[in-house]
């Protein structure tokens, strides 16, 4: 366990590294993203730019620009003051990044884990439902159903049930965050709508994974030699189905939630309007500013290389097959 | 001591329907088994062999599937019962084991956890006496260090030792009647005699019937008393072991004896084997269903011979209209294998 916990470890550096670099990469090689020019205003002189160049120290070596973002980066998410500019900035505005991070968290979270348990319930249970009445005609509605929510666009879906739900009949808040600590019932009001949003598209989608897998395993031997035992129907399905079938689905909401925990749901926070992690990405990918785009998309990479531990260690005990002996 | 046998299978027919037509694959079978004997079910993939016993535990109910006849355990004919009163049968009554252990154990479940489950579902016993039982079944099915081998995975035993503990497992509930459908066909030749032995004694111990279902007459051989022959899903010949062994009357059995390499005959030119393909069970050969690959066919057989006795013995039946006679003569040549087909 030790050995696998500093073999993930090493993996998570390499993982985030790896993944600093390319952001920096493609941030020097996309058109108009010099940061000088942009902080500069409207029609500068052309002094002004250099001197704004060199004082961000954009003149230097990108290795050594590099370098000193992620010592900031690093300083930053450590505890502790630090000083003014030992922090990682903002180019637009100047506000320390892990701060804005911090910021978003709560609603994100919020976001991440309602929604995570709502797609994941009513997956299971639509994917179940349907592989039991398998060709009958709760399963075509159900893949019919399911085949819709997977093809509706999120921001579509977002903004349409704000519209019907929210503005037009107000029988839920506008968008918004509130915080669990300030009201947990207008916590939970406020993200109803978010939370449903998000969810559709997945439950749709594990409903789909999670029927083809009890297809697959209800024809296996060892289910025909549970029914030979005598044992009912219910305790078939949940000791030797889905007790199975359920593995390839532990993989795949391991690495969906820790994508939305990571800001992956631009469109849900953004449409309403939650001021999440991903909604600060949305924004600092629209300014081109770069402090607070490595801070977000290194705060993704963490999750998900951590929730692919996670993940593994969980796969381990569910398939006793691949546990090392 | 009731005369009325254990099982008691009358007329029964299976059918499925599939996008091809109608499959025939059990039409018409009777047998019975009393307490404690040992059947032996013969007969090539696709002869119904493995239908027959599935449908007796009501493995094979399907919206496709249609049955006829009677399957009567203890006089209880259980065809028609409902799916909950059949539940007390399996594991219960009527045990089964399979052919392949590798797939037939839950490969996420521990050995044991797998040998309690069926204990605690027929007999409410507490998980920690049921653990105990579990522990003693794998020892007596000859599982080395039981009370620790009950903690692994089915990946963790061999092949044979899956198959130990599935019979530890068809055990559990002590049943009346085990069917062991393949049980040694997955397995190795030397396994494949230890496993025969176990379940010898074991019936033999526990005053057990069994079914036992291969395609192999040698794996019969040592076990059962009575063997039924079975060919496109019907009998078609039916004796006790011995009239199959020494007075076989139908050339498919023949074809059978023929194919089994034997050591205490001078060694033939090649091993006989049954030329072509069993038939579709789909769309059966006119006559008897062996006709098209025997070599012995005459225009007789384009008309269905009856499973009747006709060698005078009430208990030795078979579905073959060359004459006795001509049968002894005939027979020779294809079970010592001198005139190879």
């Amino acid at each position: 366990m030790t050995a696998f916990i500093l073999r993930r470890l090493l993996g998570m550096v390499l993982v985030l590294f790896l993944v600093s670099v390319l952001v920096f990469v493609i941030f020097i090689v996309v058109p108009g993203g010099d940061p000088a020019s942009r902080m500069a205003g409207k029609n500068p002189t052309r002094q002004n730019v250099i001197n704004i160049r060199h004082k961000w120290g954009f003149d230097r070596p990108f290795y050594v620009q590099y370098y000193e973002m992620m010592k900031k980066a690093v300083t930053g998410v450590l505890p502790g003051p630090h000083g003014q500019y030992d922090v990682l900035r903002s180019f637009q505005n100047q506000t320390d990044v892990v701060q804005q991070i911090k910021r978003g968290m709560p609603a994100t979270f919020s976001l991440a884990i309602g929604a995570g348990i709502i797609w994941l319930t009513f997956g299971i249970i639509v994917g179940t439902i349907a592989a039991v009445t398998a060709g009958g005609l709760s399963d075509r509605g159900i893949t019919i159903l399911a085949l819709i929510g997977i093809s509706m666009p999120v921001f579509w879906l977002g903004i349409v049930s704000r519209y019907f739900l929210a503005e037009k009949n107000s029988w839920f808040p506008d968008g918004e965050y509130v915080p669990l600590t300030q009201s947990p019932v207008q916590w939970a009001y406020h993200l109803i709508l978010p939370w449903f949003v998000l969810a559709v598209l997945f439950i749709g989608f594990y409903g789909r994974v999670l029927r083809s897998n009890i297809l697959d395993t209800i024809n296996e031997d060892y289910v025909r030699t549970a029914k030979a035992k005598g044992l009912s129907p219910k305790t078939v399905m949940r000791k030797h189905v889905l007790r199975n079938s359920m593995i390839p689905i532990v993989t795949l909401f391991g690495l969906d939630f820790a994508a939305v925990l990571g800001g992956g749901a631009i469109l849900t926070e953004t449409v309403f309007d939650l001021h999440g992690v991903g909604q600060y990405a949305a924004e600092s990918v629209g300014d081109l500013d770069l402090p607070p785009i490595m801070g977000v998309t290194l705060y993704g990479a963490f999750f998900i290389v951590l929730f692919s531990a996670i993940i593994d260690v969980l796969y381990a005990f569910l398939d006793p097959r691949i546990r090392p002996t | 001591m009731s005369a009325e046998p254990l099982l008691e299978v009358r007329g029964l027919k299976v059918r499925f329907a599939t996008e091809d037509g109608i499959v025939r694959a059990v039409d018409g079978v009777d047998f019975e088994l009393n307490e404690g004997r040992v059947l032996g079910i013969v007969g090539e993939s696709g002869s119904g062999k493995s239908v027959t016993a599935m449908t007796v535990l009501g493995l094979t109910r399907d919206k496709n599937a249609r049955f006829d006849g009677e399957v009567r355990y203890r006089g209880a004919d259980l065809l028609p019962m409902s799916e909950p009163q059949l539940r007390g049968y399996r594991g219960r009554e009527i045990a089964m084991i399979f052919q392949d252990p590798m797939t037939s154990l839950n490969p996420v479940h521990r050995v044991g956890d797998q040998i309690v489950e069926s204990i605690v579902t027929h007999e409410g016993t507490r998980r920690r006496l049921a653990k105990r039982r579990a522990v003693e079944l794998l020892r007596r099915v000859g599982i080395p260090n039981a009370a620790q081998r009950a903690e692994d995975y089915p990946h963790q035993f061999s092949g044979g030792m899956r198959q130990r503990a599935m019979i530890a497992m068809a055990l559990a509930c002590a049943p009346q009647l085990l069917i062991a459908d393949e049980p040694t066909t997955a397995l190795d030749v030397t396994i494949q005699a230890q496993i025969i032995e176990l379940l010898r004694s074991l019936v033999e111990e526990r005053k057990m019937a069994l079914i036992l279902i291969t395609h192999d007459l040698g794996v019969v051989a040592n076990i059962a008393q009575d063997i039924l022959v079975m060919y496109a899903g019907r009998v078609v010949e039916r004796s006790d072991k011995r009239g199959i062994f020494y007075d076989p009357q139908m050339p498919y059995t023949w074809g059978l004896l023929g194919s089994i390499p034997r050591l205490d005959r001078p060694k033939p030119e090649k091993l006989y084997s049954i030329s072509g393909l069993p038939p579709s069970l789909i769309r059966l050969p006119r006559g008897c269903a062996f006709r098209p690959r025997c070599p012995h066919a005459f225009d007789r057989c384009f008309e269905e011979p009856p499973l009747a006795d006709r060698i005078e013995n009430p208990d030795h039946l078979d579905r073959c209209w060359l004459s006795v006679d001509e049968k002894r003569v005939l027979r020779v040549a294809t079970i010592s294998g001198e005139r190879a087909a």
